[in-house]
């Protein structure tokens, strides 16, 4: 994994700070030419990996890239599935089983419903959790996906629930079917490495909110410093500016010092502010490369 | 059952979960298979079986009286997902019940253990704004964006629609704010794309002391991304407009200028107030609210406690305001035995009433076409 990651907070109208802020950038990025400008820059300013949700508009994105390999020789993607509004709406909406009617790929319809059918008359997830996997994947067709990652909304609701076997279904899934590494984005990182350590998952990518102020690190500061000493996995760190509660210098001189934090996850929405990390990440990092 | 009240609290440290209930006899075999919990589909087996010291009820509210009736009667102590329950002299009922059984009370109206909401009600008591005026409380969200939907919360007589689950939040956080009104005028309850329910509320509340109130609310916004609530409330000496991100606080100069703060402008960010959880699932005010629940449980705090927020006696006062906003888009009388501030006289005199859910629905029909 790069050092410096790309995501798509921005675009998509989320802010943990501001309503205001998160509807004018709504507002701004609703054009897909707006979305591509800024990816365009990061992409330019050295960053290959794009870190995104599943979300239906990502895949205008998708589009875009595989349409141009000459413009976007090394463009990742790291999937985070699923984007769970479009999951809690339909809940809401047509109960949890029509929620999952909903979502099931239109291609292969028999085939998956054989897969999803068997399982849902044994009680089996396997099939439940690949059909979905498979069905979020499908904008990513024919794009680099090296790492694919479940979101922490339904990481973390597993985690509380203690179904831990729902995590090897989707290591051994996104392993075998898309030849990627799984990762795991979680609010909850020293227990969600204590529940795959308990089913035996190495060395895991865990993506998590990783900051100063000790901003939405769930069990506090003190656990997570712990984890980043002593604990064996792959650490990539969210929200490090809290949302801008912190200072750019500041923050990332913060996660220096933390050591053991492989790759750093972070949203903009000018190439000013894209140029001005890199070049503080470079600085700080330095000799070592950004992307 | 709620999955993420169950995953909330099986993470939490203090807590055992002994048991769950849930008529989705499918989703409890899956959660047994993988999870090891103990299920059950009958709940007053579960009461009587699985040696409990609380409940945590999460159903459509149409069930709630009387699931918490019964472990009210168990003496176990009881966490009820709002609204309390679709009737408010049901649920001053269940508030003397609990009394009477010394049990913890508490209502999700989770809006109360968010920080930004929380700095806004310290700000009012303080008296930082002066003497306040006005409030503007306001909800909107994409819940029902289609004429079709299948679930509980399209039909208002299992405590479905706009007002019992959704504006019930912004009314609960009004009360919060400046108590019970004394009356209610305007209520409008429209439909846009369901039947049975409305899907926009509004209205104007009114409040000892000349102070008063509008009300907006509407699930059917595909603008936004998902339920935002805002309060914007007007004082003397200021002005306070919060929503769950942030609080941002107009002072004037002659204000009593809290700590950390200035005349002129202020903001306070949820990424400052915010504490730290054990867990995190959706966001802080749920694990929050849970953890006041098991704590005030585990040291038998009695209803008369001070410091426990949401308890069935305050969350009965929205039950009741919502029969206010009922009754007026009805245009039937307030009751004027309602009783806003404590238990009415449960001595029968008060039947449980039946809504006039088809009056309401024409009227609503009637005025959107006009």
């Amino acid at each position: 994994m790069d050092r410096l990651l790309f995501g798509d907070n921005q675009f998509f109208g989320v802010n943990h700070m501001s309503e205001e802020k998160a509807r004018s950038q709504a507002l701004r990025f609703q054009d897909i030419e707006a979305v591509m400008s800024v990816l365009d820059d990061a992409y330019d300013s050295g960053l290959r990996t794009f870190m995104c949700t599943t979300h239906e508009r990502v895949a205008g994105i998708t589009d875009r890239i595989r349409t141009d390999p000459a413009r976007y020789p090394n463009f990742v993607f790291y999937p985070c599935m699923p984007y769970a509004h479009k999951y809690a709406n339909a809940v809401t909406e047509v109960g949890m089983l029509g929620a999952l009617k909903r979502v099931l790929p239109e291609e292969g319809l028999i085939k998956a419903a054989l897969r999803g059918g068997k399982s849902l008359a044994r009680k089996d997830v396997d099939g439940i959790i690949t059909l979905l996997v498979d069905a979020e994947m499908k904008m990513f067709h024919g794009l680099q996906t090296p790492v694919i990652f479940l979101q922490n909304v339904v990481v973390d609701l597993l985690l509380g629930l203690g179904f831990d076997e729902a995590f090897r279904i989707f290591d051994q899934h996104v392993r075998k079917r898309y030849g990627a590494v799984p990762g795991f984005i979680t609010m909850n990182l020293p227990r969600l490495l204590d529940s795959l350590d308990g089913i035996g998952l190495e060395n895991p990518i865990i993506c998590s909110n990783i900051n100063k102020i000790g901003f939405r690190m769930a069990g506090g500061m003190p656990g997570y410093e712990q984890a980043l000493r002593e604990r064996q996995f792959r650490a990539i760190a969210m929200s490090v500016f809290a949302s801008g509660a912190i200072a750019p210098r500041e923050a990332l001189e913060w996660v220096r010092g933390q050591g053991n934090i492989e790759s750093i996850v972070f949203g903009a929405s000018s190439a000013a502010h894209i140029k001005s990390t890199v070049r503080l990440v470079k600085e700080l990092w330095n000799p070592e490369p950004v992307a | 059952m709620g999955l993420s009240h169950l995953a909330m609290l099986r993470a939490h440290p203090e807590v055992e979960v002994a048991a769950v209930c849930d008529s989705a006899k499918y989703i409890l075999d899956v959660l047994e298979k993988y999870t090891g919990l103990r299920t059950y589909t009958d709940y007053e087996l579960m009461l009587d079986e699985a040696s409990l010291d609380a409940v945590i009820i999460a159903t459509p509210t149409g069930t709630h009286f009387k699931m918490v009736e019964q472990a009210i009667r168990r003496r176990l102590h009881v966490f009820c997902e709002k609204p309390l329950t679709l009737n408010p002299y049901d649920s001053w009922a269940l508030v003397a019940l609990s009394k009477e059984y010394g049990v913890v009370s508490q209502v999700g109206y989770h809006n109360r253990f968010v920080a930004a909401f929380g700095e806004a009600k310290n700000l009012l008591d303080f008296e930082a704004i002066g003497r306040p005026t006005h409030i503007l409380a306001e909800s909107y969200g994409p819940v029902v964006l289609q004429a079709k939907g299948a679930t509980w919360r399209h039909r208002r007589e299992s405590g479905g629609g706009c007002l019992y689950d959704y504006a019930a939040h912004t009314i609960d956080l009004i009360s919060w704010y400046f108590g019970p009104p004394v009356s209610v005028a305007g209520t409008f309850c429209g439909h846009i794309f369901s039947e049975n329910t409305e899907d926009e509320v509004y209205s104007t509340l009114h409040f000892e002391g000349g102070k008063s109130a509008q009300l907006s609310v509407n699930w059917s916004d595909e603008s936004y991304r998902k339920m935002t609530t805002k309060i914007t409330i007007w004082g003397t000496e200021g002005r306070i407009a919060v929503d769950r991100q942030e609080c941002q606080i107009y002072l004037r100069e002659t204000a009593k200028v809290p700590e950390g703060y200035e005349p002129g402008w202020n903001v306070r960010y949820t990424t400052d107030l915010t504490g730290p959880v054990w867990f995190y699932l959706r966001g802080e005010e749920y694990s929050a609210e849970l953890d006041q629940f098991v704590r005030s449980a585990a040291a038998g705090l009695g209803l008369s406690e001070t410091g426990h927020q949401n308890s069935f006696a305050s969350s009965a006062v929205a039950d009741s305001v919502i029969d206010m906003l009922i009754r007026d888009a009805d245009g039937s009388q307030t009751d004027p035995n309602l009783s806003l501030s404590g238990p009415l006289a449960m001595d029968g005199s008060h039947p449980r009433r039946k809504w006039p859910m088809g009056k309401l629905s024409r009227r609503s029909a009637d005025n959107r076409g006009n």
